[in-house]
């Protein structure tokens, strides 16, 4: 099958979905022995999520990365008694051999693009985890550790590896297929691991990798043991990894229920998330509700709704609302994004979740949030937010005012009921983006005074003229010519190039300093997704195309 | 100073290559060292009858006389180089072979040979006990001719990374003595040489089946366009055919007993010709059955993309790949492979490229019937209504498409569990290597004797008599 007719049946098979629970896993398995989980990698040959290719020795697709995705979430809700993660596998002499070829050769330029993003926000969730949850990560290496599967362990706070004098860490994607370890594998090398760059250099143009104490000194990997201490040692160190944690012991986790959808013609459709798609304009509304009420016994009322409580609930869907239209909705490249719903009730959660962070699972619903918005960062989606008398820009929803390519205001004549904004303390660093900061200091340079000043409307209804003032708006059109305004707007934006918007978009948000992750987002994303095109790549002879048929891959020599 | 041309027969000009001295100066006391663990067991002190090659010409390749085996001058040897050879297949076709690692194949060409190399080493360990239980003193014999061997292809291989692989090949030359059959902190490389030869019939079936893999493995890389590879495989495989006969003529030997027992007591039940203190057929049967098996696995999978990059690269080419007649790049070929769908096994078309591991499977499965055909007229020749046969190729796999899958002894694709209730009968059962292992408590050794389960050979070695002392324990 060649990637036009994959693509073809691609398009008449159901789209894929982000939405799995433990029971239906086909790829992991996941087990719990007092502070330490276990993720145990033992991917179904037959299980890949398109048809065409076979997941052989550990290799993963999109179906293979959701389920790790899931698991994750379960840890992180379902088990606040867990301290440690061990990532394994249950195949022999295998641990990972990252991302299936034959899937990546069969695939289209901007499914594997999608997969790339989706498998690099997982694992920086990972790391998110450690840095702000307590839960710390521990890669297990049983057998070979191929391209994203090192990559997998990467993201792991420490890489145990195997010594059988046989198995070893690579990232093998150059030399192979000509392609780079996109899933933050350089990156992570580098920033993470502070390999020198020569030895560097010499890893990642071998296909063999480097194995045993030669891993360990070039700090590929923390530890090496042998087979047989190999599930002692690693259980020890998961244990002592415990103990750092401030994770409780004997609190009772939620149970993730599945987040509810409809889906129609008209969009997709949850209790506070609703995506309106109109086809001929190429956009997507995408509506925020917050509540009409503000709970009396907040404490109460986490405890009585678990996952249906407001934050956590609006967060998972909107997460599933961004993963749903990223994969399956190509062409709609603008959102707009609005918000309804009582911004005092906004305003008491995010007090409430601000003062609560000592609670483990107010903490986690603080994660789940900071993860989420942070994906409309790095989506490749023109954002427009629109602000309008009545809708409900506070706090935590005007994250969604920060995150918009632009803004507009309406400046309504009728003084009873014009449009506001609220900041909460939420806007000045309690959801980083990926670059660390938070988008109010990444708006505005990180200038001091400037934020300062903001921070002391914190809690003000800020008005139209205030907010074209103090910078959070881009643009003000009058009552008169508002619908005008901004059905030009849309207009003019949908007719520009998608490329070079996503280029566009991808370099204004993040002004300023870099960070790992923006490093993986931006240099090693974008130097992925240019050779992904380059037909020494994907041409006819191309080496990612060749690759496995035993026919030589043709490289244009000239060096661009 | 060592005399490097004494001490190590070679025709690589190693007394004046100082790089490759100097690379064996740190890996021959090692090798020593190995062989002094891991070698033949109890063996140092032996006075053994053994066939040393000191010389590729005809009168040099096979010089006998007593040796004791730490003091065998395992050598290096290259078939002569012919100046026109080429690469005969893949996309370097009609070039000069190469007589230096071509960079881009570099690790490539390391990975393939640290592979072959590590199995060399692998074997001597998995039989360095069967001395203590040996049928015979020309058996002794022939077991320690095939360790030393099997030694001497290790050195094969190590001079191909001390002369061609740097840093990197020192370094593995020295992992190759560092890993240990069966050890589970540091197996050697592939499963089936991790596996104790408990006996001396899987002895025979492991030097008829195994060393057989060992066989049609050189032959592909005697194929190679890197020519020093190429003509060190071609050399070795002087010597894996001596292997090869061990294995045949030992199974030949205690086919041809067991059949003098039934004949004479006029006996066909198993266990009665057990208490006759002779293996029976059922047995010997079910020993091929696993060995066959297990072997097969060996090739890899039926469609393998590495196999298909060695070829293109002219690294590993086909079983007797100049006397085939195609294209040599096999870009349009197709071969049949099967695959296990529902309860049928299906035969379907793949491009041939992918499928040289299965190819050169069934060129030894071709060779493999031959061997059985043989070992089948001797117990034909004794009126004995008895028939040993081959496994269809699906059985007991573990690699490859039929790998997850129950195949019987026939090809008929089962359930795990109407599998399982035959297994005692296709496979060696822990009762079966119990009684076979009782036959074989202690050695024999008086020269000219042979224990009751195996017959004596047709001719001893180097046209010298049975009851020659082929091993003085001294």
């Amino acid at each position: 099958m060649d990637s036009a007719a994959m693509e073809e049946l691609s398009t008449k098979m159901e789209p894929p979905d982000y939405r799995t629970e433990p029971s239906q896993y086909k790829h992991w398995k996941l087990a719990f022995d007092g502070p330490v989980a276990t993720l145990t990698m033992d991917v179904a040959e037959d299980g890949g999520i398109r048809p065409g290719y076979k997941l052989k020795l550990n290799s993963y697709d999109l179906g293979v990365d959701i389920e790790l995705h899931d698991a994750l979430q379960r840890i992180r809700f379902e088990h606040p008694e867990i301290r440690s993660v061990i990532i394994t596998s249950a195949k022999n002499r295998i641990f990972c051999s990252g991302a299936n070829i034959y899937m990546l050769g069969l695939s289209s330029h901007a499914w594997k693009v999608n997969f790339c993003k989706f498998t690099n926000e997982t694992r920086n969730g990972i790391e998110d985890s450690s840095a702000h949850s307590g839960l710390k990560f521990l890669a297990a290496c049983n057998g070979t550790t191929a391209g994203g599967g090192y990559e997998l362990a990467l993201a792991c706070d420490e890489i145990i590896l195997v010594d059988d004098r046989s198995s070893a860490v690579s990232l093998p994607e150059l030399p192979l297929l000509g392609v780079l370890p996109g899933t933050g594998g350089l990156t992570r090398v580098t920033d993470k691991r502070k390999v020198r760059r020569d030895h560097a250099d010499m890893f990642c143009t071998n296909p063999d990798g480097v194995r045993g104490q030669r891993a360990k000194d070039w700090r590929l990997v923390d530890e090496v043991i042998k087979p047989q201490q190999f599930p002692e040692q690693v259980k020890a160190r998961a244990l002592q990894l415990a103990e750092k944690s401030d994770r409780p012991a004997n609190a009772k986790g939620i149970a993730l229920t599945p987040v509810k959808r409809t889906v129609d013609d008209a969009g997709l459709h949850y209790e506070y998330v609703d995506a309106q798609v109109n086809r001929e304009a190429r956009l997507v509304t995408l509506t925020v509700r917050a509540p009409e009420s503000v709970p009396t016994d907040m404490m109460e009322s986490v405890k009585a709704a678990g996952a249906s409580w407001w934050p956590l609930q609006m967060a998972r869907e909107l997460d599933d609302a961004i993963l749903t239209l990223r994969t399956n909705e190509l062409e709609l490249g603008l959102w707009i994004l609005k918000v309804v719903g009582n911004p005092e009730a906004v305003l008491a959660f995010d007090g409430f979740i601000l003062d609560h962070q000592d609670n483990w699972f107010v903490r986690e619903v603080l994660g789940m949030m900071r993860r989420t918005f942070a994906r409309l960062d790095v989506s490749s989606r023109s954002m427009y937010a629109i602000v309008e008398p009545g809708s409900c820009f506070a706090g935590t929803l005007f994250e969604l005012v920060l995150a918009a390519d632009r803004v507009y205001m309406r400046d309504s004549q009728d003084s009873e009921n014009v449009a506001s904004v609220v900041l909460s303390r939420m806007n000045f660093g309690a959801l980083p983006m990926v670059n660390h900061l938070s988008r109010m200091a990444a708006r505005f340079y990180q200038e001091t005074g400037q934020i300062e000043s903001l921070r002391k409307l914190i809690g003000k209804k800020i008005t139209v003229h205030e907010a074209m003032e103090a910078g959070l708006v881009t643009a003000a059109p009058d009552d008169l010519d508002w619908e005008d305004e901004i059905r030009q707007a849309l207009e003019s934006r949908a007719a520009l190039s998608p490329d070079a918007l996503t280029g566009l978009e991808a370099n204004l948000r993040f002004g300023g300093s870099e960070t790992l992750e923006t490093r993986v987002f931006g240099r090693l994303s974008a130097w992925q997704n240019w050779i992904f095109i380059r037909p020494n790549a994907v041409g006819a002879n191309g080496a990612l195309k060749v690759y496995g048929t035993g026919a030589p891959a043709k490289f244009n020599w000239e060096r661009v | 100073m060592i005399d490097y041309t004494e001490k190590i027969p070679n025709n690589v000009d190693l007394g004046r290559d100082r790089g490759l001295q100097r690379a064996l100066e740190h890996w021959q006391p090692a090798y020593m060292g190995w062989w002094y663990d891991m070698g033949p067991n109890e063996s140092h002190n032996y006075d053994v009858y053994l066939r040393t090659a000191v010389s590729v010409e005809p009168d040099g390749w096979a010089q006998f006389d007593y040796v004791k085996m730490p003091e065998y001058r395992w050598g290096i040897f290259l078939q002569p180089r012919d100046m026109q050879r080429q690469v005969n297949f893949g996309m370097h076709k009609g070039q000069s072979a190469w007589q230096e690692v071509p960079g881009e194949y570099r690790s490539t060409l390391r990975r393939v040979i640290v592979t072959q190399g590590d199995t060399e080493p692998a074997s001597v360990e998995q039989q360095r006990l069967l001395g203590a239980s040996c049928p015979s003193m020309y058996d002794l014999r022939n077991i320690f001719q095939v360790n030393v061997e099997e030694g001497r292809h290790l050195w094969a291989m190590v001079y191909l990374l001390h002369r061609y692989f740097g840093r990197d090949g020192r370094e593995e030359a020295e992992s190759l003595l560092a890993r240990r059959s069966g050890d589970a902190d540091n197996p050697r490389i592939l499963g089936a040489f991790n596996e104790p030869t408990p006996d001396w019939l899987a002895f025979y079936m492991f030097t008829f089946f195994t060393d057989r893999d060992g066989k049609f493995q050189l032959c592909a890389l005697a194929e190679s366009g890197f020519d020093p590879l190429a003509r060190t495989c071609r050399f070795m495989l002087t010597e894996e055919a001596h292997h090869m006969f061990v294995g045949e003529t030992g199974v030949t030997r205690i086919i041809k007993r067991t059949c003098e027992v039934m004949k004479e007591h006029k006996l066909e039940d198993p266990s009665q010709i057990r208490a006759l203190g002779v293996i029976d057929l059922q047995t010997i049967q079910r020993y091929l059955n696993f060995h066959y098996s297990v072997t097969l696995d060996l090739y890899g999978s039926d469609l393998s993309s590495n196999a298909a990059n060695y070829y293109t690269s002219g690294l590993k080419g086909r079983f007797r790949e100049t006397k085939l007649e195609d294209d040599h790049v096999l870009s349009e070929a197709e071969y049949p492979v099967y695959e296990v769908i529902g309860d049928k096994i299906a035969q379907k078309n793949v491009p041939a490229l992918k499928a040289l591991n299965e190819r050169l499977r069934d060129d030894y499965i071709e060779e493999i019937a031959d061997g059985v055909a043989r070992w089948q007229r001797v117990i034909d020749e004794a009126g004995i209504p008895f028939k040993l046969t081959l496994p269809h190729k699906g059985f007991h796999r573990a690699i490859g498409n039929f790998a997850g899958h129950h195949i019987g002894i026939h090809g008929e694709v089962l359930t795990a569990e109407e599998w399982k209730k035959h297994e005692d009968e296709w496979l060696p059962s822990a009762a079966d290597q119990k009684f076979v292992q009782s036959l074989m408590t202690g050695r024999v050794v008086e020269p000219g004797k042979f224990a009751n389960w195996i017959a004596p050979p047709l001719r001893g070695i180097n046209s010298k008599p049975l009851d020659f002392e082929y091993v003085r324990f001294n």
